[in-house]
């Protein structure tokens, strides 16, 4: 009798090359170009709020989080999208904070990566939104020169904000909704505009996103199904009335590239079915244009994501694919 | 109309590592010192021995017989004496009876002079029974005895035979050398099913990763007949049958049923070839085609390997076992079988050996669904693998049922796909044990 050297394991024995830790780190990967850009907009104040909140992120994930999880990279993306729908102004221990949140209820209370209903970035977004809506919703004007810190970041955990000689502005989103003043498109595709820090370059975005698609580490239908959804309310409202902004603004304004591209398509909070997708990314585009035009806040992507995360499991259900052989059976019967 | 279709929706692109030995001319393997015979080498009930220890058998000699219609008797594929009928390692992963036999170094290992019968002067019964006789199964991998095939239920009507050329298995080459090597023997198979069947129209599924097949088969069609070759599109698994039917003839098998169900009878190329050598030179099947291959072998090669020789001799007559061989499978890298052992012999359906380097393997580590959804975008049958193997995993067996387990083929797209490296397949495996244990117990009460 031989020796027992071979490894024996179950059919099949060749595997493709894509991991998940891969698809994390990838979606990381092209995370940085948005951080670097957000942080050469906004100064160095931008990058230390998304350091801050990625910094949370991982701190919950190492010590509350299963052994060496870490390793797949999903607290990284949760913490850096986190930091990229916070102001650049915010003080740097609420958006630390966040980052605990995001993970900690986000995540881990749910049994950690895999089984968690909502974003977990949106969530902890959602979270400072509750908390500090002052604070979330100063929106400091892009600086030219990169070490300009904004004196808010600096800020004591827990103590007032004082006087701040922070240069404050309106977004594009907020100019629209309370002063009826629009912005130029090519300017909200550039991202020479106020915002959070990662909300400002529509154009960037999508090259990083397209590049997921392209490998398949996110499903292209979401953002697609999104953009058309919008784009068909938004032109459908504008032409009863005019006085409502047109789709090429409501495309490119906020947090909806980055939203689209990188936060709906979290594989885990998403439909598992194509169709399903379809679905989920026209009731996220919905929602959102429902918000802006008519809710209480001048941004909605936020909570169109987080209502239709709820909805994905009804979603599965309504989508499950027709078993091949299942059609013709009924036909027969 | 609608363009034809070429393929199915669904499946896999796994790399195809045919170039090892897809050039490699067939060529004979000695003979071993000795062969191990097992008496279940096909799906159905095993072979009754008929022979003893001390025995003098010949090659092509009837060793033991099929018990009833679903079995097929085994015969000696060298000249020899039997030496033992013991348990011995089966591909399948136990021990199972087998005839073991001491072949004769001296043997010019010629079968008896034998009557070969005229098979147009055969009734289809005939045909069936002789088929039968040589021991002829599927040489696709599944071994089903390719005479219950042959002779389907009088309620269903045949109008078309396929033959499936695909060989949609990765590092695989059996089938296409068959084709380009010996594309008159195909049609013969070919034809004499037609004529067992009665059926006027046979078709001809090919891969197109196998230009030079596709033309031998072409070049040497029978003007008489019916028979058309069609190029398909490289996915996998486009061999398998319900995919194959799909593509050629847009009829869809109903969940449950078999394909004679929708008027199709599917036949491997290498099957073909083994009808027509029962009616050629009268020979059983004693012998087949592999192809021994992966990067863990030195010389790979396509072969004609005697039924019962031990794979360990297979790989020794191809020049041994590289420093970093890691994993043997009997069949394609895809659904066959893994090997613990050097003495398993080669059984009739074994479709080739495939040693994998160590790089090639799956990772050990598996990471917690991330719901992706690439599962369901490779299954061929449109199920939820994501769902089936949480259930699977949280032991709802029950439940599985009724989200269509046993439509599952076993073809293993999702577990290749899924980047979690979550088993989905295996899990399969193992809850449809689980329930078939749980009938047997509910029908025993």
């Amino acid at each position: 009798m031989s020796e027992p050297r071979f490894l024996v394991t179950a059919s099949p024995h060749l595997k493709a090359p894509a991991t998940t830790p891969q698809i994390m780190w990838n979606v990381v990967g092209s995370l940085v170009p948005i951080v670097v850009v957000a942080s050469w907009f906004f100064g160095l104040g931008a990058f230390l709020v998304i350091a801050s909140a990625t910094a949370g992120s991982l701190l919950t994930e190492r010590l509350l989080g299963k052994k060496g999880s870490l390793r797949d990279g999903s607290g990284m993306i949760t913490g850096l999208l986190l930091g990229l729908t916070l102001p650049p102004g915010l003080p740097l221990w609420m958006a630390f904070l966040g980052g605990v949140v995001a993970i900690g209820f986000g995540k881990l209370i749910f049994g950690g990566l895999g089984q968690n209903i909502f974003n977990p970035a949106l969530l902890g977004r959602a979270f400072l939104q509750a908390a500090f809506p002052v604070a979330i919703t100063t929106w400091p004007v892009q600086v030219r020169g990169f070490w300009n810190i904004q004196s808010d970041n600096l800020a004591l955990p827990f103590m007032g904000v004082g006087e701040s000689d922070m240069v404050t502005g309106a977004t594009p989103l907020g100019l629209m909704k309370f002063e009826a003043t629009g912005t130029n498109v090519q300017d909200l595709i550039l991202g020479t505009i106020g915002g959070s820090a990662g909300e400002t370059s529509a154009l960037l975005i999508t090259l990083c996103g397209g590049y997921l698609a392209l490998r398949n580490f996110l499903n292209w239908r979401i953002p697609i199904s999104i953009f058309i959804s919008v784009a068909i309310l938004s032109q459908l409202v504008h032409t009863l009335d005019p006085s409502y902004p047109g789709p090429l603004f409501m495309l490119f304004s906020g947090g909806l590239m980055i939203g689209a591209w990188f936060m709906a398509t979290d594989m885990v909070t998403s439909p598992v079915t194509n169709k399903g997708c379809w679905i989920f990314g026209a009731g996220i585009g919905a929602l959102i244009v429902i918000i802006r035009l008519w809710g209480g806040l001048p941004e909605g992507v936020m909570y169109a994501i987080l209502l239709m995360n709820a909805m994905v499991p009804y979603i599965n259900g309504w989508t499950q694919p027709k078993v091949f052989g299942t059609r013709v059976q009924e036909a027969a019967t | 109309m609608a363009a034809r279709r070429r393929t199915f929706r669904h499946g896999v692109h796994p790399p195809e590592l045919k170039e090892l030995t897809e050039a490699k001319k067939i060529r004979r393997m000695p003979f071993p010192d000795e062969i191990v015979l097992p008496l279940s080498q096909h799906t159905g009930k095993p072979a009754i021995p008929l022979v003893k220890q001390g025995d003098r058998v010949e090659r092509g000699d009837k060793i033991a017989e099929a018990d009833g219609f679903v079995s097929s008797p085994v015969h000696a594929s060298a000249s020899g004496t039997v030496k033992a009928i013991e348990l011995w390692p089966h591909p399948d992963g136990t021990y199972k009876p087998a005839i073991r036999i001491a072949v004769d170094p001296y043997s010019a290992q010629a079968p008896r002079p034998r009557m070969v019968p005229r098979w147009e002067g055969l009734s289809p019964k005939e045909i069936v029974k002789a088929i039968q006789d040589a021991g002829v199964v599927g040489l696709g991998g599944a071994a089903f005895p390719t005479h219950v095939k042959l002779a389907p239920p009088d309620d269903v009507e045949i109008d078309t035979i396929i033959i499936n050329g695909c060989e949609c298995e990765p590092y695989l080459t059996t089938d296409h050398h068959i084709m380009s090597e010996y594309p008159e023997r195909v049609h013969m198979g070919v034809r004499i099913m037609m004529h067992t069947l009665g059926v006027d129209r046979a078709m001809i599924g090919i891969e197109k990763n196998k230009p030079d097949a596709i033309a031998a088969i072409r070049a040497t069609l029978p003007e008489d007949l019916d028979i058309t070759v069609h190029p398909l599109t490289v996915k996998y698994p486009q061999g398998a049958e319900k995919m194959l039917i799909e593509a050629l003839l847009q009829r869809e098998v109903p969940s449950g049923k078999l394909p004679l169900h929708v008027g199709v009878i599917v036949q491997n190329v290498g099957s073909c070839a083994a009808i027509a050598e029962v009616f050629d030179t009268g020979l059983p099947l004693i012998e087949r085609i592999v192809t021994v291959t992966g990067l863990g072998v030195r010389q790979p090669g396509n072969f004609i390997v005697p039924v019962g020789t031990k794979v360990g001799e297979v790989i020794d007559a191809c020049g041994g076992l590289t420093e970093d061989a890691h994993e043997i499978v009997f069949g394609g890298p895809m659904m066959g079988a893994p090997q613990a052992n050097l003495d398993v012999p080669i059984l009739k359906g074994v479709t080739g050996v495939v040693v994998l380097s160590k790089d090639e393997t799956k990772p050990k580590e598996s990471y917690a669904c991330i719901r992706c959804g690439h599962c369901l975008d490779s299954c061929p049958v449109f199920l939820n693998p994501q769902l089936l193997g949480q259930l699977a995993m949280a032991g709802e067996y029950e439940l599985t049922e009724e989200h269509h387990i046993w439509d599952c083929m076993l073809c293993g797209c999702c577990s290749y796909v899924c980047p979690s490296n979550i088993p989905l397949s295996q899990l399969f495996q193992v809850t449809r044990s689980a329930l078939r244990r749980l009938q047997a117990k509910e029908s025993a009460a």
